[in-house]
Parts: structure tokens; C-alpha cells; sequence
């Protein structure tokens, strides 16, 4: 079991490793999960419902009454 | 009644979530296509044993995982707007969507993940076979992401297999299969893949033109062109076939959507298909309607396209703005109506629920009443436009019509130029037909505007809605500040073009150095 996943990790290691153009889009992608999950997420994209409400019964009543709030 | 609802708001984050959709879409067709094309070219390498195609493959990988890093992830921007931009759309269809995305994210992401490693790093490590399989199951598993993405969004134009809880305001799964293979959902899915997959086609078919043109690797563009233009080929045939099959199920589910993309506004039967035309400006107090200066017709092919039968009767934007009792075709007028009462009956059903137990009992029991739910809560979100000019409830005729049409055309420029490439490429006369090799790199921009106007024709024509008839986009938005979203929408335009700039640099680098050079 300890070779086989061994095994898997020499392969990923080497296959990184040996990457040419690999490295500079593996920038990138790690810049762009960055922006996204830490800057994005946290400053500008809130989950509203569960970050104002605590339960699901507070967010079922505050979504019925705004869809029913017509005037 | 729309008057308190923040339209700006509305407009800034619709703006929002067309930007980020258009643009991840920019990344996703190519990785769809060029996935199967890759695995198709491998298959031929391990069956022959031709280092050449090897090579082939190889360079093509390249610019597959180019693509495919730079696009990664940015579909779940999407996601996080879901939750900041449209949490009451998020809430009402929260259990219809779980289940999709939820096997999209452990199924197709961990399966496309696993095996796009053996694919660039396996070469020398495993056996040619497992390797090809590798190559075959990212094809798959891409495949099987976007059409999770698909079923989602299929059921927003056309929600079925769901029962609405009055209690929690959510939409509940009743039927698995009716959600994943309604046909909206088939077609759709259908249609959108193998788009994708004769982008992928012109694209290679571009490139390598590009390599013809300048006499470089002319073994390895030649059989590129082949694969990529057999590929193509079946492609765009069937996207014309699920091309017929999307445009019926619009005429049934969304008539307005169908009657837009024609700019119908009388209903007919025997209804002709505007094969060319040039619209007017809208007529003044006649939402909808606009002259046509200019217009080629195609007699019945309208009302064929909507039932594949020529006298078949196609409602027109009167008819359904102001309803057709010959067709039982209700007005825009009755429907609000109708959806008022939904709505109020909401309403007091949430305020008797703590209040009067037997009221609450007796209102509980319409929604469990399936001709209460047929004739008043299938018109939910019309009750929101009561007293509301008719304009209010139009998509844009004009965009619609015009996307459409483009789309179409372009559909059947790229059947005959993969048509061409294709009978040149076996008779091996591509290389002497420098004209058509630029007509091949100039069709690729055109591919990908042939792609990004099919979505417009899909979510512009079915506006307002975000679920169709049940739930307008005023309606789905968050109570956030428009500056918010103002502010966002810049960042992503700005973040989007600069990855779209990276992806056309790094690709158009690996491209110059060729097949020889190309590695990852």
C-alpha cells in the first residue's frame, strides 16, 4: 500500500517536475484560485442567505416575504 | 407593481452574470472538442504505431492544456454570484440544482482531474493502452461537466419534475429523470457539445492552415485538417439535427423565445422562416413589432420548424401578449392575473401559518392541488407584472432575431467550408489553395462569435426570466447595492481580458514553436 501511493506521488512529482510551458500556466492557475477563492469570495461574494440568516426556517421566511412584498 | 424593485440593480447584475458566462464559455467549447480530437489522434497512433502521430498528438495535447488551465475554475464565479447576486433564485431552486452540480463536482471534476494527469504525465510511465483510455476518459469526464452545468440550465427555461414547497419556498426534486432527460435538457445538452466540438474542429483546421501557409510541418498539418475536418463534419451535422430538435421544444416551452428569434408578431399557420432580413425600429405602442425594410422568406419553414409539419399554427408576439382564444393562447394581461393570485395566496398562506391553522390548512392544500398549481402557480412570476406595460414582460426582438439568424447562417458557412476542407484534404489539394487556407484561420474567430451568439439567442430571448414563467430576474435578485455589483463587474472585466489575453499569447508562442518543440 506505502509503494503504491509512493508510487503515485513519484509520478505526480516527477511529471511536475518535468513540465515546460506546465509551470507557467500552473502560475497562473494558482494566481487566478487565489484572486478568486481569497480575494473574490471573501470580500465581494458572500453567500447572503447563510452569512444573515442562521437557519434554514429564518431563510425560507425572509425569501417568502420577499417574494410576496408586491405592491 | 414593478415600480420598487431596483432595475438598475437588476440590469448591473445581469450584465455581471452575461460577462462571466460569456467569457468562461470562451474556454469551454475548445476543451470540450479538442478533448475527443486529441483522444481520436492518440487512438490512431496506438493502432499504427506512427511516431508522427504521436507528435500530432502531443502538440495538440499542448494546446488543449493551455486552454483548458487558463478556463479552469472560471465557471464557478458563476456559483458565487449565484449566492451573493441571486440568493432568492438560489433558495427557490436550491434542490433542483444540488443534485446536478453536486455529481458534476465529485463525478466529472475528480474524473477529469484524475486522468488529465496520465494524460500529460503518463507518456513514458504507463502502458500506451492505459494511457489512450486516460485520453479517452478526460474526453468523457469534460463532457460529463458540461452537461451537468446543461441539465441546470435546461431546467431553468423549461422547469419540470419538481414540486414547489409553499413552506420553504423551494422547488423539490419529484423526478430525477424528468429533470436529466427532458428534452429541452437532451437537446440542449446535444446541441451545445457538439458546437463545441466543431469550434474545436476549426480550430485545429485554422492552425494548421496557418502551418500550410507558411510551408512548416506540412506531414503534420495535413493530417490534422483530416481528423479535424471528419470531426467537424460529424459535428455540425449534428448540430443542425439538434439544432431542429431545440427549436421545436422552444415553440412549445417558450413561445415568446421562438416568436422573437423570427421577429413574428402576426401568429400564422404555414409560417415562413426569414431567411434574410433587416429590421426597423420598433413601432410605436405596438411592443414588439417592427417593419421589416428588407426580407427573404422561406414559405412554411417556420411553422415546419416548430412541429415539422408546414401548416402548423406559430403564435405571434400579439398573440401572446394579448392572447388568441381560437388558439387557447392566454394574454400577458390574464396570466399576471393568474400569478397575482399565486403570489397572494403565498402570502396569506405564510401569514396563517402561525396565525390560523385552518386557514393555513385549506390554502396548504391548493398546492398540493395540481389543476390549482396548472392554472395559477404556473404563472407565478407573471403575477409580478400585473397592471405592467407589455414591454415589460419582451426580450429584446431585435438582439434575439439578429443573434439568432447570424448563428444560423454561420452554422451552415462552417458545414461548407468543413465540407471543402475535407474533400481537398483527401484528395491532398489543400496546400495549393492559399484562399481557403485564410477563409480556414478566419473561420476560428467566427466559430467562437457562432458560439457565444447561441447563448445570446438562449438567455436573451427568454427574458425576463430566470425560471421560465415562474420567476423573473427583478424577482431572483439580491437587496445588495448596485455599486457592489458595478464595482465586480469591472474587476471581471478586467481579469477576464487579461486571461484572455495570456491564453491567446501562450497559445499563439506554442503554436509558433510547432509540433517539434512542443512539450508541457
Amino acid at each position: 500500500m506505502k509503494e503504491l501511493f509512493l508510487k503515485i506521488f513519484r509520478f505526480y512529482y516527477d511529471g511536475f517536475r518535468n513540465m515546460t510551458i506546465g509551470k507557467k500556466l500552473w502560475v497562473i492557475i494558482l494566481v487566478k484560485l487565489f484572486f478568486m477563492f481569497i480575494i473574490l469570495k471573501i470580500f465581494f461574494f458572500p453567500d447572503l442567505l447563510k452569512k444573515n440568516f442562521s437557519n434554514d426556517q429564518e431563510r425560507s421566511d425572509y425569501v417568502i416575504e420577499q417574494l410576496t412584498q408586491i405592491k | 407593481m414593478i415600480q420598487h424593485f431596483d432595475m438598475s440593480l437588476v440590469d448591473w447584475s445581469r450584465g455581471q452574470f452575461a460577462l462571466t458566462a460569456l467569457y468562461h464559455w470562451l474556454f469551454v467549447p475548445l476543451t470540450l472538442g479538442l478533448s475527443f480530437i486529441i483522444a481520436i489522434m492518440e487512438t490512431i497512433y496506438v493502432k499504427t504505431g506512427d511516431p508522427v502521430w504521436k507528435k500530432i498528438t502531443k502538440f495538440w495535447m499542448t494546446i488543449f492544456g493551455i486552454n483548458f488551465a487558463i478556463g479552469v475554475a472560471t465557471g464557478i464565479i458563476l456559483e458565487f454570484e449565484f449566492g451573493t447576486n441571486w440568493s432568492k433564485y438560489s433558495w427557490f431552486v436550491g434542490d433542483i440544482f444540488g443534485a446536478p452540480l453536486a455529481i458534476e463536482g465529485i463525478l466529472a471534476f475528480f474524473m477529469e482531474s484524475t486522468f488529465i494527469a496520465v494524460m500529460f504525465f503518463g507518456w513514458e510511465k504507463v502502458s500506451k493502452k492505459f494511457h489512450l483510455a486516460s485520453t479517452w476518459l478526460t474526453a468523457i469526464g469534460s463532457n460529463l461537466s458540461a452537461m451537468w452545468i446543461l441539465i441546470a440550465n435546461a431546467w431553468m427555461q423549461n422547469p419540470v419534475g419538481m414540486h414547489f414547497n409553499p413552506d420553504t419556498a423551494r422547488n423539490e426534486m419529484l423526478s430525477f429523470g424528468d429533470v436529466v432527460f427532458s428534452p429541452t435538457a437532451v437537446n440542449k445538452f446535444l446541441h451545445t457539445v457538439t458546437q463545441g466540438y466543431v469550434l474545436a474542429s476549426i480550430v485545429v483546421l485554422a492552425i494548421s492552415a496557418w502551418f500550410l501557409l507558411k510551408n512548416r510541418e506540412v506531414l503534420f498539418a495535413k493530417r490534422s485538417m483530416v481528423v479535424g475536418s471528419v470531426f467537424g463534419l460529424i459535428g455540425i451535422i449534428m448540430v443542425i439535427y439538434t439544432g431542429d430538435g431545440s427549436a421545436r421544444q422552444v415553440s412549445k416551452t417558450q413561445p415568446m423565445k421562438f416568436a422573437s428569434m423570427e421577429a413574428l408578431y402576426e401568429g400564422q399557420s404555414h409560417a415562413p422562416l426569414v431567411a434574410f432580413g433587416i429590421m426597423g425600429k420598433q413601432e410605436e405602442n405596438m411592443p414588439g413589432k417592427h417593419p421589416f425594410p428588407l426580407r427573404i422568406e422561406i414559405p412554411g419553414m417556420l411553422s415546419y420548424l416548430a412541429d415539422h409539419n408546414s401548416g402548423t399554427y406559430v403564435p405571434g408576439i400579439k398573440d401572446l401578449i394579448y392572447g388568441n382564444k381560437e388558439h387557447n393562447i392566454l394574454s400577458l394581461d390574464e396570466k399576471a392575473e393568474r400569478g397575482s393570485v399565486a403570489i397572494q395566496t403565498l402570502k396569506e398562506l405564510r401569514d396563517a401559518k402561525t396565525t390560523d391553522p385552518e386557514k393555513y390548512k385549506e390554502l396548504r392544500a391548493k398546492f398540493e392541488d395540481p389543476q390549482w398549481m396548472k392554472n395559477y402557480f404556473s404563472f407565478f412570476g407573471y403575477g409580478y407584472y400585473k397592471g405592467e406595460k407589455p414591454s415589460t414582460l419582451l426580450p429584446n426582438v431585435s438582439m434575439t432575431f439578429y443573434s439568432f439568424h447570424l448563428m444560423v447562417l454561420l452554422g451552415f458557412f462552417f458545414l461548407l467550408v468543413l465540407l471543402l476542407a475535407l474533400i481537398w484534404s483527401i484528395k491532398d489539394r489543400l496546400a495549393g489553395k492559399k484562399w481557403f487556407l485564410w477563409v480556414l484561420i478566419w473561420t476560428a474567430p467566427l466559430a467562437y462569435l457562432a458560439t457565444e451568439l447561441g447563448w445570446l439567442v438562449a438567455e436573451i430571448g427568454r427574458q425576463p426570466w430566470v425560471i421560465q414563467n415562474l420567476m423573473p430576474n427583478l424577482a431572483a435578485v439580491s437587496n445588495i447595492s448596485a455599486t457592489t455589483v458595478q464595482i465586480t463587474f469591472w474587476m471581471f472585466a478586467v481579469t477576464f481580458t487579461i486571461l484572455a489575453i495570456a491564453e491567446l499569447k501562450i497559445m499563439f508562442r506554442q503554436i509558433g514553436l510547432g509540433p517539434k518543440e512542443g512539450g508541457h
